[in-house]
């Protein structure tokens, strides 16, 4: 039996290993720029608090002096705490909730999209009727009838933002597990009588990991966004706590005078939603492209 | 006289000539050759090459064209008075092209604007280029070359969308969006890929007709070697961005010199069935029903099955979506070892057929027995041992295997499926099969992507043999594969029937491979087989007027 | 295709009941006693039982809900916890107000995204593409409230001082009478939904660039500037009608942030205060209205998909 000469057939261009997904996202520039500024944010959140108060000489809810003096490396804000020592605390409890809010989302959307996507039928209207209804309301205003009723707690504002996450996460999911469902890899597994969890997890899945990481990307960028927008209303992190969103509401009449009680926190959200959007963008060129070579 | 150097010599008045034709990628990957050749008036030439043989690039470049990441580095398109069309302004290509020279595109579903009326488009070639005086001779022109490609040219006709027609009809629209302003040249590219053998022949005449009513000079790029037999009047044949060989048809086609070109011939399968295509002795008429015990292995023994005439049994198989009736009661014997091609056009229901036999398709009625014992319709109500049986292949190469994946993997899903075998017993069997599918142990754990389409398709194969199948239904499996890799797979099927006795069912549109792969063919029309019985009896003897028309249009080397 | 049209009417229509459940369950998930709070607590126990009768509390739930639902119909919302006066009164300068700025930042970020989108797609990978895509990613990054407060930054407070970084109307006055004070909220809205539009513009005009069609009215000899008008534009416009509804409707929701920030007396900064008051009646008409809104806007997005796609108008295909 003779091996197959593979010169007998028209040259075709063959990919030499693609490179995985991660390295091509990291060879982009724009994963390169979004990782420093997403990474010094974050380094920022997390260990600032460790560093109050031997680093400023005052926790975050200390008195240090007079409301909106320039004391200070950054000067006081509008209670007269030392600004400094309220940003280096006031990270950390935005990105565990944006973390958490993000993840809950991504579950619970992913679930449905691929179920409803697989399943069709009745299954399929219901969540997608259920997406509806849950996508005719703006994620914001949805949280805020969450928090009327229900008060301005951590809980509470992760679990509606991740809620009005999962109908946005479930669409995407949704439409790209339909293109997938209808390649005939799938049809064969069917057809071996692979159980149905089966072909979902290890079929349809790793098929749709692009896509599903760009609405990772975005979920997060949102999420960061939306519940620093709630404690700028008021209606998220509760004072005394120290949060970036509840200080530039705090800070805010005083712009003229004191701007650091603003613009530090401004900054940071923007550094880290800017970074993090770069990085979403990065990984949907470079799950693109793998579209294209397949 | 036919020759392995461009034909520089010009008998006739050329009215396309294309010297040394360089073009790169912008990257700098150089795709074209230097490539030449001469269009004459009133006279065809083919350009053929299987995929990625640079034909359509050297088309488009005929009228100054170049795909986006293409550029064009060396040598010239010179037309009738001398002025070479790649150093004109983009203006000035622009002028040519819809009206001096034409393009005919090879799928008009996707060339055809969805938004815009048919008789509008083909009016835009009109106005852009300016034909006669008036708003009037211009409708004049419309309705005519409407009439010259054999399509109604009525108002109501003209106002109808692209989605409204068939595939052959959107196919005349682009011919005449092509013809309408009385090209000097034409470049058809595939114009008939896709279409069926009878709308084939039909547009092939009118193309023919057309060219020498109208002395157009003709490129006709096709993979297709028959159909160039009926068609051109001269033949290049394109390998890797160069032309191999080039000269009249007859000397080409029946006397070739370069050995790419006699590989391509001879892969080509024709349906008088007088040569063979690949190595194994063709399984045809005169061949015994095989009755050869698998070599011993590691599968578990055939069952024993109660001595019934047929292996397969499809009996008034029906099936509807909604109101259109795809199925119309379809009857079907298999018997042990036998090959049997299920034949019909796009839109005959075979590849529903298929599926309800190997039980991917649940929606039917009427039986599907093997071995006597009727089948559960879809696979997940039927017995493993079933399920192991019968095994079905699919046409894509593209989609049938997970990109995910390693083939190891997905070769080793059946065996998942099939119950107590361990990890060292799973790997031995998937290394088997293969083997059998003539693929090196090393791509076990190589990914889809890294394979060619032959070699993809050889693993799904694999992947269909692995639990030793009775019957393996092969449906369109080399329909996407270029001509010469065609030949290797029937090739490799034929020596797994001989090597393992296992009987199949090979569903195709192609009915010149009926003599290169079956011992008795069934015709598939409207969802009923109108047709059945050995292969050299319904070819020489077709009972239904179905068959005899598609005998007489198919084109022949 | 008006068959197709009325079932998305019908679909929208059930949606908007639903959202209407589920915005008036609020009310039983508020703890406390709505009368009480109007009240206050030292209002007898047979005043807060006349108020009760008043109100209708007693009166089973799908009564209730269903007297609201009606309400919502003839313009009565309810009262208000906070002011005991109607609620209706209360929006009504408010929803027009909120209004001028969805329409002003709409008439500018629509034709502004449209063209930028286009500009990009037809110099793709140029400069002007590269500088488009950028700024409109980090527009699209940045929350509502960052644009805002950087634009009050820079034009209020800290680098120039030319604009009012709050609304100056009195009572009483209309807020177009200083228009000067509108400049800078249209602005912020623009900001955000602008990078959006561009984004979609640019990828569907990039796509039908790309399209056999296209290629084919190249090669038919079209000239460029007729390929962009009379073959890729009518095909980018479902599309990008569909990212424009959903812009608008956003519009509906961002202007909670940009009214609270610049004090603009809107239907956002009614709704942030009515959350901040636990004014339950508030906060459910106001997310009705904005739902609302939200329902008809897309809907109409699909109706202009529906009319421009030849396939569903001539029903030939399902």
């Amino acid at each position: 039996m003779s091996t197959i000469d593979t010169h007998t057939e028209t040259p075709v261009t063959i990919d030499e290993t693609p490179p995985g997904l991660l390295r091509r996202i990291l060879r982009q520039r724009q994963a390169k720029v979004g990782l420093a500024l997403t990474g010094v944010i974050v380094v920022l959140a997390v260990f600032g608090p460790l560093l109050l108060p031997w680093l400023t000489g005052y926790t975050s809810t200390e008195f240090a002096g007079r409301p909106f003096q320039p004391d200070g490396l950054f000067g006081t804000d509008n209670l007269g705490r030392d600004v400094l020592s309220r940003f280096l605390d006031g990270g950390l409890s935005l990105l565990v909730f944006a973390a958490l809010a993000t993840g809950l989302g991504m579950l619970v959307g992913t679930a449905a999209g691929m179920l409803a996507a697989y399943q069709g039928g009745w299954l399929d209207s219901v969540i997608m009727r259920g997406n509806d209804v849950l996508l005719a309301l703006p994620q914001l205003v949805f949280a805020l009838l969450a928090i009327t009723v229900l008060g301005p707690q951590g809980w509470v504002v992760v679990l509606v933002i991740g809620i009005t996450h999962a109908p946005r996460v479930a669409r995407v999911t949704r439409s790209a597990a339909s293109a997938v469902i209808t390649e005939d890899f799938v049809r064969a597994s069917e057809m071996y009588a692979v159980p149905r969890w089966k072909i979902l997890a290890k079929d349809v899945l790793p098929n749709i990991t692009g896509p599903l990481m760009v609405e990772l990307g975005l979920r997060m960028t949102y999420s960061i966004a939306a519940i620093a927008s709630l404690s700028f209303l008021g209606l998220g992190m509760q004072p005394p706590a120290a949060d970036w969103g509840l200080m530039i509401n705090e800070n805010r009449t005083a712009m003229t005078l004191q701007p650091w009680g603003v613009f530090l926190p401004v900054l940071a959200i923007a550094i880290l939603t800017v970074g993090s959007n770069l990085i979403t963008d990065a990984v949907a060129r470079a799950s693109a492209t793998v579209e294209e070579s397949k | 006289m036919s020759t392995l150097a461009p034909n520089m010599e010009q008998q006739t008045e050329t009215a396309l000539q294309v010297t040394d034709l360089r073009v790169a990628t912008t990257l700098g990957t150089e795709i074209l050759h230097g490539v030449s050749f001469a269009l004459k008036p009133g006279r065809m030439l083919a350009l053929v090459g299987e995929s990625g043989s640079g034909k359509t690039t050297a088309g488009l470049a005929c009228l100054g064209y170049f795909r986006t990441g293409l550029q064009h580095v060396g040598g010239s398109v010179q037309l009738t008075d001398g002025a070479d069309l790649l150093e004109l302004s983009d203006a000035g290509r622009r002028g040519l092209r819809g009206g001096s020279i034409s393009y005919v595109p090879q799928d008009p579903a996707l060339s055809l604007n969805p938004a815009m009326r048919i008789g509008t488009q083909i009016m835009e070639v009109l106005r852009v280029h300016g034909y006669g005086a008036s708003e009037a001779d211009r409708r004049n022109r419309l309705a005519e070359v409407l009439t010259d490609v054999g399509l109604p040219n009525d108002a109501a006709y003209q106002r109808r969308w692209p989605h409204e027609l068939s595939g052959g009809q959107q196919q005349r629209v682009g011919i005449a969006m092509a013809f309408a302003f009385r090209p000097e040249v034409m470049v058809m590219d595939e114009p008939t890929t896709g279409l069926d053998v009878t709308t084939q022949a039909l547009v092939l005449q009118t193309i023919h007709q057309l060219m020498t009513t109208h002395a157009v000079a003709g490129l006709y790029i096709t993979h297709d070697l028959a159909v160039v037999s009926e068609v051109a009047d001269e033949v290049a044949v394109m390998l890797a961005g160069r032309i191999v060989e080039q000269g009249p048809c007859d000397q080409v086609l029946h006397a070739p010199q370069h050995a790419y070109t006699r590989k391509l011939l001879a892969a080509v399968p024709d349906l008088a069935g007088r040569h063979r295509i690949g190595e194994v002795a063709a399984v045809t008429g005169a061949m015994p029903i095989v009755g050869v015990e698998p070599a011993a292995s590691v599968r578990r023994p055939a069952a024993a099955d109660p001595d019934t005439a047929s292996l397969l049994s499809v009996a008034d198989l029906r099936l509807s979506y909604g109101s259109a009736t795809v199925l119309d009661g379809l009857n079907l014997e298999l018997g042990r070892g036998e090959s049997l091609m299920l034949l019909g056009e796009s839109g005959s229901g075979k590849t529903t057929a298929a599926r309800c036999i190997a039980g991917l398709n649940d929606d039917y009625t009427g039986s599907v027995s093997l071995a006597g014992k009727k089948l559960e319709p879809g696979t997940r109500k039927r017995s493993a041992e079933e399920r192991h049986r019968i095994q079905y292949v699919f046409q894509s190469p593209l989609s049938s295997l997970n990109p995910r994946r390693t083939i190891g993997e997905s070769v080793e899903v059946p065996l998942h499926m099939s119950g107590t075998f361990s990890r060292k017993q799973r790997r031995a069997l998937v290394l088997e099969a293969l083997d059998q599918v003539q693929l090196a142990a090393s791509f076990i754990d190589r990914r889809p992507g890294q394979l060619s389409g032959g070699e993809r398709q050889r693993a799904a194969i694999a992947r269909a043999l692995v639990n030793a199948p009775s019957v393996l239904v092969c449906d369109e499996v080399t329909s996407a594969l270029d001509v010469s890799v065609q030949a290797s797979i029937i090739d490799l099927l034929r020596t797994l029937q001989v090597e393992t006795g296992m009987a199949m069912v090979f569903v195709t549109h192609n009915i010149a491979l009926a003599r290169h792969i079956s011992q008795r063919l069934a015709v598939l029309h409207a969802g009923r087989i109108v047709d059945m019985g050995p292969t050299d009896e319904v070819l020489d003897n077709p009972q239904h007027s179905y068959t005899r028309e598609l005998l007489t249009h198919v084109p022949a080397l | 295709m008006l068959g197709v049209i009325l079932r998305r009417l019908s679909i929208s229509a059930v949606i908007l009941l639903v959202v209407s459940m589920l915005v008036f369950v609020a009310t039983l998930l508020l703890p406390g006693d709505p009368a009480q709070a109007i009240l206050g607590q030292q209002a007898t126990p047979e005043r807060l039982a006349a108020l009760r009768e008043q109100m209708n509390l007693n009166d089973p739930f799908i009564q209730r809900y269903l007297d609201w639902l009606g309400g919502l119909f003839v313009g009565d919302f309810g009262s208000s916890t906070a002011s005991g006066g109607s609620v209706g009164a209360l929006l009504g300068d408010r929803v027009v107000n909120s209004l001028v700025l969805m329409v002003a930042a709409a008439v500018i970020s629509i034709p502004v995204g449209i063209i930028v989108g286009t500009y990009s797609a037809l110099r793709r990978g140029k400069a002007g593409d590269h500088a488009a895509t950028g700024i409109s990613l980090v527009l699209a990054a940045l929350p509502d409230f960052v644009i805002g407060i950087v634009l009050v930054a820079l034009f209020s407070t800290t680098v120039f001082r030319v604009l009012p970084s709050v609304t100056i109307a009195a009572p009483g006055e209309h807020v177009w009478d200083y228009p000067g004070q509108l400049i800078l909220p249209v602005l912020t809205l623009v900001l955000v939904v602008i990078p959006y539009i561009i984004r979609m513009m640019r990828t569907t005009m990039i796509e039908v660039l790309d399209s056999g069609y296209v290629e084919m009215a190249r090669l038919k000899g079209v000239p460029e500037r007729q390929v962009i008008w009379r073959h890729a534009l009518p095909h980018a416009i479902a599309p990008v009608a569909q990212v424009v509804a959903i812009q608008l409707a956003w519009l509906a929701g961002g202007i909670v942030i940009v009214e609270f920030l610049f004090r603009y007396p809107g239907m956002g900064q009614a709704l942030v205060d009515a959350v901040t008051n636990r004014d339950v009646q508030v906060v459910q008409a106001l997310a009705m209205l904005i739902a609302a809104v939200y329902v008809v806007v897309n809907l109409l997005a699909d109706i202009v998909g529906i009319m421009t796609n030849p396939k569903l108008r001539t029903g030939g295909m399902r």
